[in-house]
């Protein structure tokens, strides 16, 4: 107990905090730069017809052209965190509107969004303003050059259950003993200089599967423990620039990067922020206070409160899958939200029939009509965007005059490589299922076997 | 000295970031080693053992039934007439060998919705005869033009071969009508040259080039082309949609040749067939979808993919051979035939369109933006 409460006493330097609030800011404004200018809000947010929302989010649509208001909102928040100005709107302003964001459609999920959405709820809680920032520059009282240790530790925290519970994931037996997904994924990029022909060789599927899988589980020590820390950092670098050249992900390979600084001592941030200070000719008199030792303590429990029970939910939450039969990645109950990144490879086709439960007549939809290519795509593989556009079309039909309207969904899907299979029990009529928490007893059983987490 | 490391780190990801583009860049490495599978052969093996060939007799088909229909109103005559419906048979049978080559100068002018949307618009026809005012590049005009009109002026104007000559020799608009049958035919031979053209001068050798990996490579294109194809033209337009798969109710008028009637069938074999030769790279077998699937399936040790798929073609391919050669009357009598032929169509586009493409690592239509 005493060890505890000994724990949460202690103090640090406030650079790193400091430093990993600047690039955490800086990478999600230019990420929402990115994403305006390849011009996908129009095409993601703004012309599909309908939005596959996530369950108990229903209320959240995107907003037609307001949907650039709010990313332009996201867009300025995030560069008002990167410089520490007005901090404590900023940061809640940027969870809700990128939060937000992300809850418009689950078509885009990814666990990098996830990632980011998680980082700026904690950081809510967190004194990242107190130190090389404009709100300390303008008020001696906010400004301390120490903080409480735990709360760099947490965004620490974070970034191990983010590594370690992919490296968990990867340990199944479709990825170590039959080297899938990557054996579908690396032949198909024989163009690259260099790699192409050695990404043909099976050895080479295997030697990725196993180092991916050890990398997760291994870097969050490697990165804790000082004597190994500048060899992970490296690793860290390496690693995400070539999944970077491997595979579409955007900017998460440098969020990641840039996030793992966190783990340096705080030299390190000093210098970073000396230079930053040269790079803009920031008088170094103007944050002369700071290296007073100037202890920020908490007068609130509230903080430590929120960030260590937000701490065990992550702990915990990706193991919900365990409360579901069947396999994990056949159905997908407890699949989002829990750090499995770039872990299958699944493709489907599904066709819904539209039946008068009265007279018999039937006929098929064409998907197009209705979803956007990568709606449809997505759609055709989890069971849960399967149910929701049943609904959708058994009222679009319903509006249209039909009555007496079933929806069937005739599926198949291939998972890792195998043959596809028949998904969705196709003699049930999904007008009848509402979407619920419980396991969708209505998806056909998956045929094989997956071992491991 | 760490401050410095960290500075090079920082320097090689800002190289790195300048130079992945978005797309993978193109690749004009082309792998050579022997363990690799040859994606530029399987494009030349492709392109000029297949697709050339088959728009150069294509073109002549073209260019035959042009002529013929100039003959014809030179001089219409049943016997004219018969002889350009024989000539207008054969070219339309042999389109199917180039349909599915949506790509380059054939997607750019929209090559095979000019030639061939059914069921063709009788009253655009006679619209466009009677105030002679029309221009068939238009987008609206595409249900008025190509092989179904044709079908329409020389087997849908009246019940006999005579009264069908009437109208382009007694009827007081006569010249319009010869005019407007010479337009559509000149326009099919015109499109057919410009596509193959356009592979003859240059796009062949871009085409085989474009070895990259990325959605705007040869091979992602040209596979999501042909699997389009074979859903959307193939499997439901020449059987779903007139069997009344996506309606309430059957849609024999929707057939393709509905006027001609008695060949519907004959379409749909020569188009399986296309389809099934494509995907074993022509009649000799060079590279191909199939010989990519076996190198692949040497990695994978999985299901003989190609073999499954080859099956298909062929269960589909003998139910089809079973229907009635006019698919109004096959609709008619026992339309559960079509719908038996639909479900062996279909089989064969999850196939091609989940596992092959699982197995390939294409996306289907490929939206460009993130993943995990």
């Amino acid at each position: 107990m005493s060890n505890i409460k000994k724990y949460l006493n202690k103090s640090t330097s406030a650079a790193p905090l400091a430093v990993f609030r600047i690039f955490f800011g800086l990478m999600l404004f230019f990420s929402i730069v990115r994403f305006w200018a390849y011009g996908w809000i129009d095409k993601l947010y703004i012309q599909p017809k309908f939005f596959f929302s996530y369950y108990g989010f229903e209320w959240i649509k995107p907003l037609g052209n307001i949907t650039y208001i709010l990313y332009g909102i996201c867009a300025i928040s995030a560069l008002l965190v990167a410089v520490g100005l007005k901090y404590k709107y900023a940061i809640v302003t940027l969870f809700l509107s990128f939060t937000y964001i992300e809850l418009m459609d689950k078509t885009t999920y990814l666990n990098h969004y996830y990632f980011i959405s998680c980082v700026s709820f904690l950081m809510i809680f967190l004194p990242a303003n107190s130190y090389f920032s404009l709100d300390a520059k303008l008020d001696q009282k906010k400004a301390f050059s120490k903080i409480p240790n735990w709360t760099i530790d947490s965004i620490k925290f974070l970034l191990c259950i983010v590594y370690f519970y992919a490296g968990l994931a990867k340990l199944n037996s479709d990825w170590l003993i039959k080297a899938m997904p990557l054996k579908i994924w690396l032949p198909s990029k024989y163009d690259l200089p260099f790699l192409g022909d050695l990404l043909q060789q099976e050895w080479v599927h295997y030697a990725f599967s196993w180092s991916g899988a050890l990398y997760d589980l291994a870097i969050p020590f490697l990165l804790l423990y000082k004597r190994t820390r500048w060899s992970a950092f490296a690793m860290v670098v390496i690693f995400h620039l070539m999944t970077r050249v491997l595979f579409p992900i955007g900017v998460f390979p440098y969020v990641m990067i840039v996030s793992a600084l966190i783990f340096f001592d705080a030299r390190l941030h000093q210098k970073i922020i000396r230079s930053i200070s040269n790079l803009f000719r920031i008088k170094s008199n103007s944050h002369i206070s700071y290296f007073e030792e100037n202890v920020k303590k908490s007068r609130s429990k509230i903080p430590l409160l929120v960030v260590s029970t937000f701490l065990v939910f992550q702990l915990l939450f990706p193991w919900r899958y365990l409360l579901y039969p069947d396999e994990l990645f056949w159905t997908e109950e407890g699949y989002r939200f829990s750090w499995r990144v770039m872990l299958m490879e699944k493709a489907g086709y599904a066709q819904f029939k539209i039946k008068d439960k009265k007279s018999g007549e039937q006929f098929f939809v064409d998907n197009s009509d209705f979803l956007n290519p990568l709606q449809e795509k997505q759609m055709s593989t989890q069971p849960d965007f399967i149910l929701q556009y049943a609904h959708y079309l058994g009222e679009h039909f319903k509006s249209q005059g039909h009555r007496n309207v079933q929806v069937f969904a005739e599926s198949y899907v291939a998972l890792n490589g195998r043959l596809s299979d028949p998904y969705i029990n196709p003699n049930i009529d999904l007008m009848q299922i509402e979407e619920s928490l419980r396991h969708k007893d209505w998806i056909l059983p998956f045929e094989d076997e997956i071992k491991g987490f | 000295m760490k401050y410095w490391k960290l500075l090079s780190v920082f320097a090689i990801l800002l190289v790195i970031f300048a130079c992945t583009s978005e797309d993978g860049g193109p690749g004009d490495n082309p792998p050579t080693g022997n363990d690799s599978f040859d994606r530029g052969a399987m494009l030349a093996n492709w392109a000029d053992n297949i697709i050339v060939p088959s728009f150069t007799s294509f073109e002549s088909d073209a260019g035959t039934l042009k002529n013929a229909t100039n003959l014809f109103v030179d001089a219409p005559s049943v016997q004219n007439l018969q002889q350009l419906r024989l000539l207008w048979e054969k070219s339309y049978v042999n389109f199917q060998n180039v349909a599915m080559f949506d790509i380059g100068k054939a997607e750019e002018i929209r090559f095979r919705d000019r030639l061939n949307i059914y069921p063709t618009s009788a009253s655009k026809i006679e619209g466009f005869i009677a105030n002679g005012n029309y221009n068939l590049e238009l987008p609206s005009t595409i249900d008025a033009q190509g092989f179904p009109a044709l079908d329409y002026m020389i087997n849908g104007l009246g019940a006999t071969d005579t009264e069908i000559v009437d109208y382009y020799t007694i009827n007081a608009n006569a010249s319009a009508y010869k005019e407007y049958l010479k337009t559509l035919s000149e326009t099919i031979a015109q499109l057919t040259t410009n596509v193959l053209e356009d592979w003859n001068n240059g796009y062949r050798d871009a085409f085989v080039a474009n070895i990259s990996s990325s959605a705007s490579g040869s091979v992602d294109k040209l596979a999501n082309d042909y699997i389009f194809y074979f859903e959307k033209s193939l499997r439901a337009g020449k059987v779903g949609i007139p069997a009344g798969v996506f309606s309430n109710e059957v849609l024999p008028q929707k057939v393709e040749a509905f006027y001609k009637k008695d060949i519907s069938e004959k379409l749909l074999l020569e188009s399986i067939n296309a389809c099934k030769r494509f995907f074993n790279g022509g009649n000799n077998g060079g590279e191909s979808f199939k010989t990519y699937l076996d190198f692949l399936n040497t990695i994978k040790n999985g299901a003989d993919l190609a073999t499954i798929i080859n099956t298909q073609f062929d269960v589909a391919l003998s139910k089809a051979n079973t229907l009635n050669a006019d698919f109004t009357q096959q609709i008619a009598t026992d339309n559960f035939q079509m719908l038996e032929t639909y479900n062996e169509l279909q089989r064969n586009v999850i196939l091609l369109k989940v596992d092959m493409l699982q197995a390939l690592d294409i996306n289907v239509d490929y939206v460009d933006t993130d993943g995990d």
